[in-house]
């Protein structure tokens, strides 16, 4: 059986300068991913890669094994791939609600909808209190909530996550985390980007550590999480 | 007698034929952020299309069946030359310079101004716009002429397609959310590059409608018509806070509104008696633009949300 996301030696460029160069790894369906890596490793343009808003300059990406490298952005999220970007970047001038519509643009299953919109307020009471406030008035971690809510509501089957810890504070960081694992544990199958390792390996089935825009270390995320070297690299051990 | 609310209501008139014009100029730049300079002489080839149709049509074609076709003939024609600019003119040339597509829009402006101008049959001098039948309407002490009825009637009608359309539609909050955010707005699976061109389609067509009104308000089109108004437009629509589909209308009804008291009052001022009359119409509308350019930069209704990172 082929795996859901397969990435092969995959190479990227902005401009002359390679952020990703030569890359390979899989996620399969029902585990979690993580990339972790220090600022200009390549995670997030491996993710924008993906999701189609970079182009590669050569290599393979598969899903559900087929190539993604001629497919254009729009068309990707209706794949089954979908992606909370880096900075969250909602849509500041509408409501919750209609952000959260706007993740569901290409279905027309109104009643399916409505039940997802549901859903993610399940998932965020917050974000169900202020559905009709503009979504550039929530704060930083109300507002990775709702990009993480506005991610599921293309129902993925793979879901994206760039540094969805991002500048939050601890307790908002731990609910943030609290809330991949639930989704985690309901099935969802996640691609994560973070520069908590800590948090991110605990979390995850497989890490990848990059640097540079090299794999340099793979393993299970409890053996990432044990590792010598990474415990010093990333963990501020020493 | 008192004239006020007779200048009052011709301001509102003039201004919304502003508005019309003013929402094409401020969609695009919304979504592109490219200020389109061909926009006015979309809004002259909308006149010029109408009067096509019009010409097209068997002699003693009553108006109120030539008109409608006449509106459709005028939205055809806008939006085919606004989408075909969109694609050959300024796509190849998105992710470039920001300067490359404005030279453009200046370029293609000329070259749409001199082909009117040279193909289109006696266009050298101004064309006769077909007239509406009748005498002028009369509600208390103000006057609205024949020709401005059709204003009244679709200046309105238009804002509120227009807003039902960008709230309500699927397309509509695809535009909004391109012009929030292009890059998240492909993440939700939105085709940006067809909202671009939704986005040059709804403008043309709006100004094909305010060509139409132009046409019968002043009984005539010529090449040079989409210069002056699309000036007067573009200031609507930096003076209602370019971007802001709403502001483009308040601009628009604003510049109207000041542009005529200005023209019918500023002479009774002591010491400005020379700086009154039609010929300083332009002038005042101006002397607006900069004011608000000097004290609200973001223009009338331009917001500035906190977009936090």
């Amino acid at each position: 059986m082929t795996a859901l996301l397969e990435v092969e030696d995959l190479r990227v460029a902005y401009g002359k300068i390679q952020a990703v160069k030569g890359i390979s790894f899989t996620v399969e369906e029902g585990e979690v991913v993580t990339l972790i890596g220090t600022n200009g490793a390549g995670k997030t343009t491996t993710l924008r890669t993906l999701s189609g808003l970079l182009k590669p300059v050569s290599g393979q990406i598969r899903f559900e094994g087929k190539s993604l490298r001629k497919i254009p952005a729009h068309k990707i999220v209706s794949l089954g791939l979908a992606h909370s970007p880096e900075g969250r970047h909602i849509f500041p001038r509408m409501s919750i609600e209609d952000n959260l519509l706007l993740g569901a643009f290409l279905r027309s299953d109104k009643a399916g909808i409505d039940k997802d919109v549901q859903r993610a307020y399940d998932l965020f009471p917050i974000l169900g209190e202020r559905r009709k406030q503009a979504a550039g008035t929530l704060s930083g971690g109300e507002q990775q909530m709702l990009a993480m809510g506005r991610a599921l509501m293309s129902q993925p089957k793979l879901l994206m996550l760039d540094e969805p810890s991002m500048g939050l504070s601890p307790i908002m960081m731990q609910k943030i985390m609290a809330t991949i694992a639930e989704l985690k544990s309901q099935g969802t199958t996640i691609l994560l980007v973070e520069q908590n390792a800590q948090a991110a390996l605990a979390l995850a089935d497989h890490g990848h550590v990059m640097e540079i825009g090299k794999v340099v270390l793979s393993g299970t995320g409890q053996d990432l999480l044990h590792d010598e070297s990474v415990r010093k690299a990333y963990l501020g051990e020493d | 007698m008192n004239e006020l609310p007779q200048q009052l209501v011709n301001g509102l008139l003039l201004g919304s034929m502003y508005g019309l014009v003013a929402i094409g100029y401020t969609m695009v730049y919304g979504i592109v952020q490219l200020i389109n300079f061909a926009h006015g002489e979309i809004f002259m080839i909308g006149g010029f299309g109408a009067l096509s149709v019009y010409l097209l049509l068997p002699g003693g074609t009553t108006l109120w069946i030539a008109l409608p076709l006449m509106l459709i003939g005028a939205i055809i024609v806008a939006v085919l030359v606004a989408v075909a600019a969109e694609r050959f003119a300024y796509r190849p040339l998105r992710g470039g310079p920001r300067l490359a597509p404005l030279i453009t829009a200046i370029g293609l402006s000329l070259a749409l101004q001199q082909a009117v101008w040279a193909w289109y049959p006696e266009a050298k001098s101004s064309r006769t716009f077909p007239e509406i039948p009748g005498g002028p309407f009369h509600l208390g002490s103000v006057t609205i002429q024949t020709g401005d009825i059709f204003l009244v009637i679709a200046a309105p009608i238009s804002m509120l397609i227009l807003g039902y359309f960008v709230m309500r539609t699927r397309t509509g909050r695809g535009m909004q959310a391109t012009a929030q955010d292009p890059d998240t707005a492909k993440l939700m699976g939105i085709n940006t590059d067809r909202i671009i061109v939704v986005a040059f389609a709804l403008g043309a067509a709006f100004a094909a409608i305010g060509a139409v009104a132009y046409g019968l308000k002043y009984g005539e089109v010529q090449f040079r018509m989409g210069f002056l108004l699309g000036l007067k437009a573009f200031t609507a629509a930096v003076l209602g806070g370019i971007g802001n589909i709403y502001g483009a209308m308040i601009g628009g009804l604003v510049l109207g509104v000041a542009e005529t008291m200005a023209s019918a009052y500023v002479n009774h001022v002591p010491g400005m008696e020379q700086l009154g009359g039609q010929s300083w119409a332009n002038a005042w509308a101006f002397v607006l633009l900069i004011l608000v350019l000097l004290f609200r930069p973001q223009g009338l209704l331009g917001e500035r949300v906190a977009d936090r990172a």
